[in-house]
Order: structure tokens, then C-alpha cells, then sequence
């Protein structure tokens, strides 16, 4: 394990970068899409409901890889050249952000009535009251459900493995095929998610300590 | 105080998590066994063969049965070892799945477009070789790429497998060019015609198979390399390999591998018949 460590020390941090780069790309673009398209769903609108519920359930139910693969082969074909470690990334955000959108969703209707009513009556417009009273509020009770969905974001990055995209999985098979020591190197590679993983999920569980 | 115990377990319980990890390496199991007597008793041999591969071994979705070079030569030296009655089991297996599955003891032997190479045999035990591959390029028709000098340009982007042997070979002609590895050829195929790279870069004998089935695809440059195809045995199984080896030699001499090589490539442009028979 030492010997895969140090050998192949650089191929290991790249892929940490990479997996890492994707990583925050997809988490912060995904919390923005998937809080619009909660908020589409909540919307006293049938249209925009309808909006939300499509593009909710089209990416949540459709395999990661299948939606990575279409944006590495099929976009590239028909519209623009776009690279391995991108098209996952898209893929990457579009997925997850179907998940975050259902958990949004969540905390918005769990947030009390009364309080968008209150808002309202107090003046505010609807939007005023969405992003300073209800959201605010929906964030708080769904930091945990989050948690888990930031954690998954993480080791779905794998994916980029697929398309070609040299984050941490990449090189972990490449590692194992070069070396010829599968167990080890998928050991290493495992322990480099736990260096991303596991401080988020510490620091998430000191988001919701905090807020609660 | 309550905290750094907390902090102090959860270090504990990862090494104890690698320390079982590792522990599940250096067990001796099934891979430990004598292949030849377990497989004279069972009256079957079971092979590691590639089911994505065109010519060697492709998946026939008509009756669920793996088909091609590799399959039809491991079915025939099985006859020669085990006699008529003798059965050929084959498992499905990638560039990545063929060592760790031969490890395991999950399969008796890889037949799988196999290259034989030093650091492999740091690994396992080849037979000697049954194909005389080389690796080559798949590019375009009309593509500007016509010889793997080509391609030793900054930015140029070349498609492999992960796992093969031709992903380290390209780096070493062409160290400039940068290798998109892919986890199977029909993924690499794909990636080829949606443009992720200007050219596949695999061993001849796949790629003329590839190019069969793409028509707006050829080979080019012929082969830059000399990689010969080997039947690769777990370490430490000699009668095994003694009789792989034997049963090789005999169907060299009685024409069936002749036979099975026209079966496959007789109708391949481009390939040379005269300099691959035995």
C-alpha cells in the first residue's frame, strides 16, 4: 500500500484535484438548480409545477452514468465539443440536483403556513417572503437530509472514471491496471475519498448543531 | 476530553477497516488448488474470454454464448486436454476484471486478446503465444492521422482501454499526445465517433474487427509494435500450463488453429492470412 502511495503519488493528488474541482462545481450549481426547481414546485402556478415535476423525475430516474454518457457521446456529436471531465460534471449536476430539489421541497413544506402567510400580510411580496422568511427556514430542517445528498455527490463523482474525466476513480483504475495490485490501489483510493468525505460530513453535522 | 476519545476511536476503527482490508490479499484460497486435477474431475475448463471484443470474443445475443478467435481456440485446446467429452465455461471478462478473477480463482485461465509482457509475468504464468499482435491506430477515413508520429503532438488526444497494454505503449511513441482511457472498446469506439479523440489505439487485431463493423473507420499505420497474445495460467500451476502448452502445439499441427484463424479473419481487409497461420 506504501508503494502505490508513494509511486504513484502525483497520478493520486491529480485525481484528488479533479475529483475535487467536479466536486464543488456540481455541489454549488446543484444546490442553485435544485432550489429552483423546489421553488417551481411549490409555486402557486400549475404550469411551473409542472416544469419542476419533469425535470425532477426525468433525472432522478435515470442512472447517473446514463446521463454522464449522454453528455460525453451525444453532445459532443450534435452540439459542442465538450471533454470527458466536463460532460461528467454536467451530468454530475444535473443528477444530484433532481435529488437536492426533492429535499428542498421538503423543508419548504415543512415550514409552517402561517409563516408565508405572515410575510405576505406583513407586506412582503411573495418573493421577498420566499427568499427572507420560508427558505431560510426550509435550509435549517433539511442540513442533515443535505448532508447526505453532498456526501453522495462526492463519491458519485466517480463517475467521471467513465467518460474519461482523471478524477480519483480514474486513476485508481488505471493505478490497479498498471500496478497489477487491485486490492491496494482501490484501498488508497478508497482512504482519498474519506479525505474529502469525511470532513464534510463532520462539518455538516457542525451546520445543523449550529443552526438547530 | 469526551471528544478526543471520540476522535481516537474513529482513527481505530480505520485501521482496523485497512488492516482487514489487506488481510483479504494475502489469503490462500481456491487460486491455490491444482486447476488440472479440479478440471479433469469436473470435466470442464473455465475461461476468462472478452464478450465486447469483435473476431475474439463477442457476446451473440441471439443464444447467450460468447463467440469468436479466443473462444473457438480455448474450446479446442479443452477437447485436447480433457478429451471429446471435454466442456469450455466461459466467464466474461474485461482488460480490468481478468487478473483479479484469475486470482481469485474464478476462472482456470484468461484467454482474452491477452498480451504477453514482462510485468504481467511478474504476475502470472503465460503459455506461449497463440496470436502475433500488434498494436496500431483506428482513425476516420480521410483523417490526417497516418501514423502513430502523427499523433506525437501537444493537445492530441488518443482513445484507449484502461488496462490494456496499448495505453503504455502510446505513451512511450507518443509522449505528447494525451491518452483518454476508457473502460471498454465500445466505449472507446463511441468516444471515437463523438470526436473525444482523433484516433483508438488497441491491438490490430481488435481494431480490424472495429473496423469491420464501422465502415467509415479504417486502420492505419500498420503495426508499430510486436505484442504476442498468450493464454495466461495462475502462478505455481505447472501441469496446467504443461498441458495448455502441449495442446497448443497440437492443433498447430493438425490445422484445426489454421481452420479456426480463417473462420475469423479470412474475410478481414487487410489482414495478412499467410503471415499469421501456423
Amino acid at each position: 500500500m506504501l508503494y502505490i502511495l508513494t509511486h504513484y503519488w502525483s497520478e493520486l493528488i491529480q485525481g484528488l484535484g479533479y475529483t475535487l474541482l467536479s466536486s464543488i462545481i456540481a455541489l454549488i450549481f446543484s444546490t442553485i438548480i435544485g432550489t429552483m426547481f423546489a421553488i417551481f414546485e411549490v409555486l402557486p402556478n400549475r404550469a411551473m409545477q409542472i416544469i419542476g415535476r419533469v425535470y425532477i423525475e426525468i433525472f432522478r430516474n435515470i442512472p447517473l452514468l446514463v446521463i454522464a454518457m449522454f453528455f460525453y457521446v451525444i453532445i459532443p456529436m450534435y452540439v459542442a465539443k465538450i471533454d470527458g471531465f466536463t460532460a461528467g460534471t454536467i451530468g454530475l449536476t444535473i443528477y444530484t440536483s433532481s435529488f437536492i430539489a426533492e429535499t428542498v421541497r421538503a423543508g419548504i413544506l415543512a415550514v409552517d403556513d402561517g409563516q408565508m402567510e405572515g410575510a405576505r400580510a406583513n407586506g412582503m411580496s411573495y418573493w421577498q417572503a420566499m427568499r427572507f422568511i420560508v427558505l431560510p427556514q426550509a435550509f435549517k430542517i433539511v442540513i442533515p437530509p443535505l448532508g447526505n445528498q453532498f456526501i453522495n455527490l462526492v463519491k458519485n463523482s466517480s463517475v467521471l472514471a467513465f467518460v474519461a474525466g482523471f478524477d480519483l476513480m480514474y486513476q485508481g483504475n488505471s493505478i490497479a491496471s498498471l500496478s497489477l495490485d487491485t486490492i491496494n490501489s482501490y484501498v488508497v483510493v478508497g482512504l482519498f475519498y474519506l479525505v474529502i468525505t469525511l470532513p464534510l460530513s463532520y462539518y455538516m453535522r457542525h451546520l445543523e448543531k449550529r443552526l438547530a | 476530553m469526551k471528544k478526543t476519545y471520540r476522535f481516537l476511536g474513529v482513527i481505530g476503527l480505520l485501521g482496523l477497516l485497512i488492516v482487514g482490508l489487506s488481510a483479504c490479499g494475502s489469503r490462500k484460497a481456491l487460486s491455490q488448488q491444482d486447476v488440472l486435477t479440479n478440471d479433469k474431475a469436473s470435466k470442464t475448463i473455465t475461461w476468462g474470454v472478452k464478450a465486447d471484443t469483435k473476431l475474439f470474443g463477442l457476446m451473440d445475443v441471439k443464444d447467450n454464448t460468447i463467440k469468436g478467435f479466443d473462444a473457438d481456440i480455448a474450446t479446442a485446446i479443452t477437447k485436447k486436454i480433457l478429451g471429446k467429452d471435454g466442456k469450455a465455461k466461459f466467464v466474461q471478462v474485461t482488460s480490468q476484471t481478468r487478473i483479479p478473477l484469475l486470482k481469485n480463482g474464478n476462472i482456470d485461465a484468461i484467454i482474452a486478446t491477452m498480451t504477453i509482457t514482462p510485468e504481467r509475468e511478474k504476475q502470472v504464468d503465460f503459455s506461449n503465444s497463440y496470436f502475433d499482435a500488434g498494436q496500431s491506430l483506428l482513425v476516420k477515413k480521410g483523417s490526417s492521422i497516418k501514423s502513430v508520429k502523427d499523433l506525437n503532438k501537444a493537445g492530441t488526444k488518443v482513445i484507449g482501454v484502461t488496462g490494456a497494454n496499448s495505453v503504455a505503449n502510446i505513451k512511450k511513441y507518443a509522449p505528447k499526445a494525451q491518452v483518454l482511457e476508457l473502460s471498454d472498446y465500445a466505449q472507446a469506439m463511441t468516444a471515437l465517433k463523438s470526436g473525444q479523440g482523433v484516433a483508438l489505439t488497441t491491438d490490430n487485431g481488435i481494431l480490424y474487427g472495429m473496423a469491420s463493423q464501422n465502415p467509415g473507420y479504417q486502420v492505419v499505420g500498420g503495426a508499430f509494435t510486436k505484442e504476442p497474445y498468450g493464454i495466461a495460467i495462475n502462478k505455481g500451476q505447472g501441469p496446467f500450463k504443461k498441458e495448455v502448452n502441449r495442446a497448443l502445439k497440437e492443433i498447430e499441427a493438425d490445422g484445426t488453429y489454421n481452420r479456426i484463424l480463417k473462420k475469423w479473419f479470412g474475410n478481414v481487409a487487410g489482414f495478412n492470412y499467410k503471415e499469421a497461420s501456423r
